[in-house]
C-alpha cells in the first residue's frame, strides 16, 4: 500500500532590490534593469523540501511515494521562478494567478494559498521562505498555518528527524535553540541557516523547459472576488512616499590625512575618544 | 476593483512608472497604461501630479466599531522579565492613547509574575489584564494565541501593538487570523488620523526605501508589531491627575488596575511538544550593546582586511559588524550582520567602511545617532544616511585614523 | 563567444558557471594553499548531472559526446583547475570501461560514475614509466580465476578519492607495450593501499597520490577487454581525453585574461588607466586572439570525435598542444599585467599560472604530441 505524501512550497517572485541604486541628483530609486527574480529565502524552502523527499525515500521509499509541489501566487511571469524550481529538483508546480488576487494583503495571500493548499490531496508539509524582499513581514506563513488549523514553526535551521506523520525541529530564537516535536500535516518557514541551495541539475533545467504549469485561478479555487485581492484584504495602503533623510550629509573633503583629522574631532566631540 | 489612467488628464509625463517597483506601467502613444503587475500600491495615484489615477470599484460599506474602545499593549515576556521592547511600546500607545482620548491597557501572558512588572506603572496605564497559568510556562503561539484572542474579544480594544521579536513574528500574525483583522508588521511610525480616528501604520517596504502608511479598513482591533530598538522608551510619565489638581497615588491604583484573566485551562491544549531547549553557544555578540558599530562590507575584499576594523572598533569602545555581503562571503560570522536579514542596531556611532549601502543594510542601522561613512565610490547609497561622508580609500583611511587615536593616548 | 550552441549546451554552461560563483570562487585560494580536496563541490558537480555528459545513456548519461564534456570542463576551469581536474580525471578513469568495457563491466560501474556518487582514476604512470608506456613495471600474474598485481603506479590524480581505478599493468612483460593489459581495481581491495599527498607546485586542491600494489588479487572479470590490448586502451582514451585537457587549458587563460582586462582598466598609472597604454593593449589582443583560437581547435576536435571519424589522434593532440602551450603564455602574461599584485597570493592569477603549468605535462608531455602528430604528419600527410 504506498501512501501519498505531498511536500508544498510556496515561493514569490520579487523585484531584486539587491541591486536598487539611488540617483545622486534626484534622490529617486533607478528601478530600470531591476530584474525580477525568486524571493532568496524561497531557494532555501525549495531545498528544504527537495531534501526532505530525498530523505523520505530513503528511510520509507518502499511504503511512500513523495512529491514536491511549488506553489506561487502572483502575475502570469511568476511562471519563471517556478520553471526555476522544477530545475532545482521540484516534482511539479502550479501558478496562482488571477487579475481578481492583486492587491492582496498578507491575509488574503494566506487565504488564497490555503483554498490552492485544499485543492491538493495528500499535502501534509508546506515550506515557505521567513520573509520576502519586497514584503518582508513574514506573516503568510503563520497566517497560513493557522487558517489550515497546522501547527507551525517559524525560523526552522534544522529538520533533525523526519517521518511520514511527524517532524523534529530546531529553530533559532533570538538567543537559544529550540527544539519541537509536531505531528503532521504542519509549515515551516525557512532562513539561511538551514541548508545550502543546489545548482540546478541539467535534467531538472530540460524538464523546467518542457514541463506544462497549470494555471488556477478564482474559479479552480473556489473563491469569490470579495474574498480576494485588495476586497479581501484587511489592510490598505493609502500612501507610499520617500523616507526623509534626517540629516544633510556632510561630505568631508581634503587629503586623507585632513578628512581623518575631522572624524577624529568629530568623535572626541561625541566623548567616543 | 480596478485602477484606472483618466486618459483626458494624463499627459505622459513619466513620473508614475518612474516610481512603480512593480514594472506595471508603460506609457503607450503618451498615455500611462497600467498593466497586470499591477498591485494597487497607490505610489503611482501618490505621484500623480494631474490626479490621473484612481482605484475603483471598492466595498466602502464601513461596519460599526463603536464597540472597539482603548489601546491594548502585549507586553511580551522571557526569562521571566517583560522585554525591552514592551515599554518601547508602552511609550508609543501612551501617545496614541493620549491622542484618542481612550484608555491604555496592557496584557502579559506568563507562567510567573514577571520580575519587573511594576516599571509598566510608570505609564499612565488604565489596566493591566493578566493571564497567567503553567500553560504558559513556554512560549508556544497556539495556547499564547488562543490567551491573546481572548482578551481581545472580550475586552475589545481598537489598536492592539505587539512587538516583532521572533516570537511575536509567529504569535501575532496567527492572533490576526483568528481574529480575522489586519495586522501591519515591522512598523516604524504610529500615529492616529485625526478626522477618521483611525491608526495610521508606517512601515518600510522594499528594504525601506519606500515607506507605506497603512490602514486597517474595515476590521478590529488595528493590529501592528514593531521590532525591537526601533522606537525609544520615553520615560514613562505618571500622568497628573488634572481634576485633582495632585499625583495619582501609584501603589493604591497599582493593585486595582491589575486583572486576572481567568479561562477554561482544558481548552488550552498545544500541538507543539517542547524537546529542549540550549542555549546559543556561539559567540554571543549582541551588538545593540554597543555604542560604537564598526562596519565593513564587500569593499574589505576579504577576512583577514576585517582586522584593522577590529582595532579600530577596540579602541572605541565599540563592536564590528558587516554587511550581508561580507557575512556571505565568509569573511565574518553571522551574528555580525546588520541590516534586513541580520539584526537592527541604532548606536551611538555607525562607521561603515566599504558598504555600498544596498537597502536591506540601511534598513538595519540608518536610525544611528551619526552615521560615518568611508566608500571610494561618491554615488553610493551608503552617503544618503551618512552624516560625514568620506570619499577614500579605506585601506588608507583606517590605518591612518587608527594611528591618529593611538598616537593621543 | 556562446553563438552557435543548443538550448541544451548553454544550460550546461549556465550550471557550471554556477557552481563556479557560488561554489568554488570562494573557497580556491584556501583549498589551493591548504591542499583541501573539493570533495563537496564534486558532489554538487555530481548531483548536476555534469558527470553523465560522459556517459551513454543506457548506463544512466546524458548521450552526449566530448564537446558537452569541454564545455563543462572549460567553464570550471575558470573557476579553478583543481576541480576541472578532478572531474576530467574521473572521465579519464572510466573512458576506458566506456570504449573497451564489457557489457557487464558497463552495467556494473557506469551508473555510479554517471551520478557522480563514485569517482573514477586512470593509473598508468609509474616512477620509469611516463612518456614510456611501454617501460611500466607493475604485473598482473594470471591465478586461476584472478590475477595477482604488484607494483607502484605514481602521481594518480584522484588516488585515494576515487572508489574504481583503471590500471594498467603488465600480463606480458617480455613483450613491452603490448604485454600491458587494463583492469578495474575498487578502493578496499586487499593489497591494494596509498601513498602519501603529494605536494604540487599547482592544482594542490586536486589529491595526487601514489598507489601500491601488494599482491593484489582481483577477478579475471575485471580485466578489460584482451590480454595485451591496454596499450591501444590507452592511445584510444587519450584521443577523446586530449580536447578535455585542451579545454582546461582554455578556461584556466580565459579566467586569467579576464583578470588581467578587468584590472588594467581599473588600475591607473601616469594619471591613465593601463589599459590605455598600447603595451598593454597589444599583451591583450594577443593574448584573447590565442585563447580564442585555442578554443576553436578545442572544440573542433571535439566535434570531429563526436561525428564518430577514425583517425583523430593527430587533431586530438594538436588542441592538447596548442591550447596548454597558450595557456602557459596567458597565464604568464596575465601576472605580468597585474605586476607587482600579480605576484601576490591576494589574487588569483599566479595560481592560475602555476595551474596551467600541469597541462603541458599531463595526458602525455606537449614533447610527445609533437611525436604523435609529427609522425602522424609524415605518415599519412593529408587527405
Amino acid at each position: 500500500m504506498i501512501e501519498k505524501l505531498k511536500i508544498i512550497v510556496c515561493i514569490k517572485q520579487v523585484p531584486g532590490i539587491m541591486e536598487i541604486k539611488i540617483n545622486p541628483e534626484t534622490n529617486t530609486l533607478i528601478r530600470e534593469g531591476i530584474e525580477n527574480i525568486i524571493n532568496p529565502f524561497d531557494t532555501y524552502a525549495i531545498e528544504e523540501g527537495v531534501s526532505l523527499k530525498e530523505k523520505l525515500t530513503a528511510s520509507e521509499g518502499g511504503s511512500l511515494d513523495v512529491e514536491v509541489i511549488a506553489l506561487s501566487m502572483g502575475p502570469p511571469h511568476s511562471e519563471a521562478i517556478l520553471r526555476e524550481a522544477i530545475s532545482l529538483g521540484i516534482d511539479n508546480a502550479i501558478l496562482l494567478s488571477d487579475r481578481a488576487f492583486a492587491g492582496s494583503d498578507t491575509w488574503a495571500t494566506s487565504y488564497t494559498l490555503s483554498k490552492a493548499i485544499k485543492k491538493i490531496e495528500g499535502w501534509k508539509i508546506i515550506i515557505l521562505g521567513k520573509q520576502t524582499l519586497d514584503g518582508d513581514t513574514g506573516q503568510v506563513g503563520p497566517e497560513l498555518a493557522q487558517i489550515l488549523n497546522i501547527p507551525f514553526i517559524g525560523y526552522a535551521s534544522k529538520i533533525t528527524e523526519i517521518s511520514s506523520n511527524k517532524m523534529i525541529i530546531k529553530r533559532l530564537m533570538e538567543d537559544r535553540y529550540e527544539t519541537f516535536e509536531i505531528r503532521l500535516p504542519a509549515a515551516i518557514s525557512v532562513g539561511k541557516d538551514i541548508n545550502i541551495p543546489r545548482v540546478p541539475s541539467l535534467r531538472g533545467k530540460m524538464k523546467s523547459k518542457s514541463i506544462v504549469i497549470p494555471v488556477w485561478g478564482i474559479d479552480q479555487i473556489d473563491m469569490d472576488e470579495k474574498e480576494c485581492g485588495l476586497n479581501g484584504s484587511y489592510t490598505q495602503v493609502i500612501k507610499i512616499f520617500s523616507p526623509e533623510h534626517k540629516y544633510e550629509v556632510k561630505m568631508v573633503h581634503g587629503t586623507p590625512d585632513e578628512q581623518v583629522n575631522e572624524i577624529y574631532s568629530k568623535l572626541k566631540e561625541l566623548s567616543i575618544i | 476593483m480596478e485602477i484606472k489612467v483618466d486618459v483626458q488628464k494624463c499627459t505622459g509625463c513619466n513620473i508614475c512608472k518612474s516610481v512603480c517597483m512593480y514594472d506595471a506601467i508603460e506609457i503607450v502613444d503618451r498615455k500611462a497604461l497600467i498593466n497586470e503587475n499591477c498591485i494597487f500600491c497607490s505610489a503611482c495615484i501618490e505621484s500623480c501630479k494631474y490626479d490621473a489615477i484612481e482605484i475603483s470599484g471598492m466595498e466602502t460599506v464601513l461596519k460599526d466599531f463603536s464597540d472597539y474602545k482603548g489601546v491594548c499593549v502585549y507586553l511580551e515576556t522571557y526569562d521571566n522579565k517583560i522585554i525591552d521592547v514592551g515599554f518601547e511600546l508602552l511609550s508609543t500607545a501612551e501617545m496614541l492613547a493620549d491622542k484618542l482620548n481612550v484608555s491604555l491597557s496592557a496584557v502579559l501572558v506568563c507562567s510567573d509574575e514577571p520580575g519587573n512588572l511594576n516599571e509598566i506603572f510608570n505609564f499612565r496605564l488604565n489596566k493591566l489584564y493578566l493571564v497567567k497559568s503553567h500553560v504558559f510556562e513556554n512560549n508556544l503561539d497556539d495556547v499564547f494565541a488562543k490567551a491573546l484572542v481572548q482578551v481581545i474579544n472580550r475586552y475589545k480594544p481598537e489598536i492592539f501593538l505587539a512587538g516583532a521579536t521572533m516570537f511575536g513574528r509567529t504569535l501575532i500574525p496567527k492572533v490576526a487570523a483568528i481574529i480575522k483583522t489586519g495586522l501591519t508588521a515591522d512598523c516604524t511610525a504610529l500615529s492616529v488620523d485625526d478626522d477618521k480616528k483611525i491608526l495610521l501604520q508606517t512601515r518600510p517596504t522594499f528594504g525601506g526605501n519606500i515607506l507605506a502608511t497603512i490602514v486597517t479598513k474595515n476590521s478590529r482591533p488595528q493590529m501592528a508589531t514593531v521590532r525591537p530598538h526601533v522606537m525609544e522608551i520615553k520615560t514613562g510619565k505618571i500622568k497628573i491627575d488634572e481634576k485633582n489638581g495632585s499625583e495619582s497615588n501609584p501603589s493604591v491604583n497599582q493593585k486595582d488596575r491589575i486583572e486576572y484573566v481567568q479561562f477554561d485551562q482544558s481548552k488550552f491544549k498545544t500541538k507543539y511538544k517542547l524537546i529542549n531547549i540550549e542555549k546559543e553557544t556561539e559567540e554571543k555578540i549582541n551588538l545593540n550593546d554597543y555604542d560604537v558599530i564598526v562596519s565593513g562590507g564587500r569593499g574589505l575584499g576579504g577576512s583577514e582586511k576585517f582586522a584593522m576594523l577590529k582595532e579600530l572598533a577596540g579602541l572605541l569602545g565599540g563592536v564590528v559588524g558587516a554587511s550581508r555581503a561580507a557575512v556571505d562571503a565568509n569573511w565574518i560570522s553571522y551574528p555580525h550582520q546588520v541590516g534586513q536579514t541580520g539584526k537592527t542596531v541604532n548606536p551611538k556611532v555607525y562607521i561603515a567602511v566599504g558598504i555600498s549601502g544596498a537597502i536591506q543594510h540601511l534598513a538595519g542601522m540608518q536610525t544611528s545617532d551619526i552615521v560615518i561613512a568611508i566608500n571610494k565610490d561618491p554615488s553610493a547609497p551608503i552617503f544618503k544616511v551618512a552624516n560625514y561622508g568620506i570619499v577614500g580609500d579605506m585601506f588608507d583611511i583606517v590605518p591612518k585614523l587608527i594611528s591618529r587615536i593611538k598616537s593621543s593616548k | 563567444m556562446r553563438y552557435l550552441l543548443t538550448d541544451e549546451q548553454k544550460m550546461i554552461i549556465e550550471i557550471c558557471k554556477k557552481i563556479v560563483d557560488e561554489r568554488i570562487i570562494p573557497v580556491r585560494a584556501e583549498y589551493d594553499e591548504k591542499m583541501i580536496f573539493p570533495a563537496d563541490i564534486i558532489k554538487e558537480i555530481g548531483r548536476s548531472d555534469l558527470f553523465r555528459l560522459f556517459i551513454p545513456e543506457k548506463y544512466g548519461g546524458m548521450g552526449t559526446g566530448i564537446f558537452e564534456v569541454c564545455l563543462a570542463t572549460e567553464e570550471l576551469s575558470r573557476g579553478d583547475l583543481s576541480v576541472a581536474t578532478t572531474y576530467a580525471a574521473s572521465g579519464l578513469g572510466f573512458i576506458p570501461i566506456i570504449l573497451m568495457g564489457s557489457e557487464e563491466q558497463k552495467e556494473k560501474y557506469l551508473p555510479v560514475l554517471a551520478s557522480g556518487e563514485k569517482l573514477a582514476a586512470f593509473g598508468l604512470t609509474e616512477s620509469d614509466a611516463g612518456s614510456d608506456v611501454g617501460a611500466i613495471r607493475t604485473t598482473a600474474v594470471k591465478d586461476g580465476d584472478f590475477y595477482i598485481l604488484n607494483g607502484t603506479k605514481q602521481w594518480i590524480t584522484n588516488g585515494g578519492e576515487a572508489d574504481i581505478y583503471t590500471i594498467f599493468a603488465k600480463t606480458a612483460p617480455d613483450k613491452g607495450a603490448r604485454g600491458v593489459s587494463a583492469f578495474i581495481v575498487e578502493k578496499g581491495t586487499d593489497g591494494f593501499e596509498f601513498g602519501k599527498k603529494e605536494d604540487k607546485l599547482g592544482i594542490r586542491a586536486s589529491a595526487t597520490r601514489e598507489l601500491v600494489f601488494n599482491d593484489c588479487k582481483i577477478p579475471k572479470e575485471n580485466m578489460i577487454s584482451r590480454e595485451g590490448s591496454g596499450f591501444i586502451t590507452v592511445m584510444k582514451t587519450f584521443d577523446e581525453s586530449r580536447p578535455a585537457v585542451g579545454a582546461q587549458a582554455v578556461g584556466v587563460a580565459q579566467a586569467a585574461l579576464e583578470e588581467a582586462l578587468n584590472y588594467s582598466k581599473i588600475r591607473s598609472q601616469f594619471g591613465a588607466p593601463i589599459s590605455s597604454f598600447q603595451a598593454i593593449q597589444h599583451m591583450l589582443a594577443d593574448m584573447a586572439t590565442s585563447v580564442e583560437a585555442a578554443r576553436s581547435l578545442v572544440y573542433y576536435t571535439a566535434q570531429v570525435i563526436d561525428s564518430g571519424a577514425k583517425d583523430v589522434s593527430r587533431l586530438s593532440a594538436m588542441s592538447k598542444l596548442f591550447a596548454s602551450d597558450m595557456a602557459m603564455k596567458v597565464t604568464i602574461d596575465a601576472v605580468q599585467i597585474l605586476g607587482g599584485y600579480g605576484f601576490m597570493k591576494d589574487y588569483p592569477v599566479e595560481k592560475m599560472m602555476r595551474d596551467a603549468k600541469i597541462t603541458q605535462i599531463y595526458e602525455g608531455t606537449n614533447q610527445i604530441q609533437r611525436n604523435i602528430i609529427a609522425l602522424d604528419l609524415i605518415k599519412k600527410g593529408f587527405i
